[in-house]
């Protein structure tokens, strides 16, 4: 019968206690202890979401690096090759130039070794019928200085006359 | 190394194994001097002694050594005819005394354990005096004030270390009570209530951390431990009533419509006899009534099984020497097991009751839309 028939005075200080604890802890402690937690979790939440798009931006920010790197490898590659290009081009050009002007420095030398050849055989040429003129001038003379020895001479060039 | 794990945790069961025996030892200690008085005024009564340790009394009892009692005495607060007489609950003398025409009545009735009156000069109950309003402050109520200050100055604390460690992670005796905090929130309130949830959630928070207080000092034998607050019908009427209260004040007109007229229901079960109403009027009054029942029956089963364990060495005891000694480890094996099982009682009846309380008052708000009954 105790066990369950308690007191009103119980009941009375229980309404009270009770009543007193509710008023201070729905007073001072839970409206701060509350809000102290929603602001930690917004905090909270605002840092991951924040997280979040500095890892974003930092993805598109490593991409863009990317790309600008392989622009760069791609325009680095192309300025090589059109340097290349040049290059190649170039050496063609001064070797085709070179082919020329030795072609035509050879031509010229060619031409100066023919003309001075020429001019070298028609001096000789000259010399000679010089020479020869002289050579045959002094043979004659040798030959011819005595009267017998012209008699003969021109009797053989008459009969060679003859024979022709 | 794969060792040290498992150790660990068989040494941490040691250590709650050892606090819960030395509880129960504690307990048995003040249990032995009880039954030694039980025993001096005859054969130990196992049912008397549980009883005696369940429910309230003026004085806080803590031992009795041989023929001393050491009993803390509470003040006897009493209303007789428009006149307020306070005295030491010590003039009766753990009762076999009266004191200026009052005693606390032993007899088997419905006011035993209660104070009445006695006819001048005798022991004897005086049947036709009105019995004095009686707003002494018990062991129950002592139990209340030292657990409601308890819970002050601790909840008072967290407060402080929330403001001062506002943004910051918790710390201290606050990084202790968060998670309950958060939990009674995310998983009790939020669900239950819905969106109104945080204009109840100070009175849901109130209503658990009172509970689960009351449950586990009162699984403490000593002073200022062993009151039984939550396995009194009157403590767990008024944390009932006052959920009723905060229900029934914060319904809508969706809950009261639901009550008195409730849409889709045949016009003849609700006139002439407006059956309805009755079911529904009942129902009101039947939840809270259920959350009071619950609780105590609870936490009182739980006492009871542990005493019951206790009693079994005293019960062996008066057979025989031997008995008792065999029958005690076994006793005290079961006692702590139970008393394990209390801790997670504790719990789950504060979680339980605040939760059910939280469910009323999310049906008593919750927003009906139009076209969700068929006529």
């Amino acid at each position: 019968m105790e066990l369950i028939n308690p007191g009103l005075g119980l009941i009375f200080w229980m309404l009270i206690a009770f009543g007193i604890l509710l008023f201070i802890l729905g007073k001072f402690v839970w409206p701060p202890v509350l809000r102290a937690l929603n602001e930690r979790e917004e905090s909270i939440e605002q840092a991951l979401h924040e997280a979040d798009k500095a890892r974003e931006e930092m993805k598109t920010l490593l991409y863009n690096n990317d790309k600008l790197k392989l622009e760069a490898e791609e325009q680095r590659d192309k300025l090589i090759m059109e340097a290349r290009q040049m290059r190649d081009i170039l050496i063609e050009e001064a070797r085709i130039k070179a082919t020329e002007e030795a072609e035509r420095l050879i031509v010229n030398a060619r031409e100066r070794i023919h003309f001075d050849k020429m001019a070298a055989i028609t001096d000789l040429k000259n010399q000679i019928a010089t020479l020869s003129i002289d050579i045959a001038e002094k043979i004659l003379k040798s030959e011819l200085s005595e009267p017998k020895k012209q008699k003969e001479f021109v009797e053989k060039s008459l009969e060679q006359i003859n024979l022709n | 190394m794969a060792l040290i794990e498992p150790m660990k945790k068989l040494l941490f069961f040691f250590m709650i194994c050892l606090t819960a025996y030395s509880q129960s030892v504690a307990n048995a200690s003040s249990v032995t001097d009880d039954a030694q008085e039980h025993e001096s005024s005859g054969k130990f009564n196992a049912g008397n002694f549980i009883i005696d340790h369940i429910v309230d009394s003026y004085e806080w009892h803590i031992a009795t050594i041989g023929q001393t009692h050491i009993s803390i005495p509470l003040p006897v607060i009493l209303v007789d005819e428009g006149k307020f007489i306070v005295f030491s609950s010590s003039r009766f003398h753990g009762g076999t005394e009266s004191y200026k025409g009052y005693k606390i009545e032993t007899a088997r009735s419905f006011n035993k354990g209660k104070i009445v009156k006695v006819i001048p000069g005798t022991m004897e109950t005086d049947v036709a005096a009105n019995k004095p309003l009686d707003f002494s402050i018990t062991k129950t109520v002592a139990g209340i004030f030292i657990s409601v200050l308890l819970l002050i100055i601790i909840f008072m604390g967290v407060a402080k270390a929330f403001k001062r460690n506002s943004g910051h992670a918790p710390t201290g005796v606050q990084s202790l009570f968060e998670p309950l905090i958060i939990f009674i929130r995310d998983e009790v309130a939020k669900p239950s209530i819905g969106k109104h949830y945080q204009r109840f959630l100070p009175f849901l928070l109130t209503l658990f951390f009172f509970i689960f207080f009351n449950n586990l000092i009162g699984l403490i034998p000593l002073f200022p431990g062993g009151a039984n607050v939550t396995g009194n019908l009157g403590v767990t009427l008024v944390l009932a009533f006052v959920t009723l209260l905060v229900t029934n004040f914060s319904g809508n007109k969706s809950y009261w419509l639901h009550i008195f007229d409730p849409p889709g229901i045949p016009w003849w079960l609700k006139f002439p006899i407006p059956l309805f109403l009755i079911i529904e009027l009942t129902g009101v009054f039947v939840k809270p009534f259920v959350l009071m029942i619950r609780l105590f029956a609870n936490m009182v089963a739980g006492h009871i099984i542990i005493l019951g364990f206790i009693s079994l060495i005293f019960i062996f005891a008066s057979m025989g020497a031997g008995l008792a000694y065999s029958v005690s480890p076994l006793s005290i094996v079961f006692a702590v097991f139970i008393g394990l099982l209390e801790l997670l009682v504790s719990f789950i009846q504060a979680y339980v009751f605040t939760l059910l309380s939280a469910i009323y008052i999310g049906m008593a708000t919750e927003e009906h839309h139009e076209g969700e009954h068929v006529k």
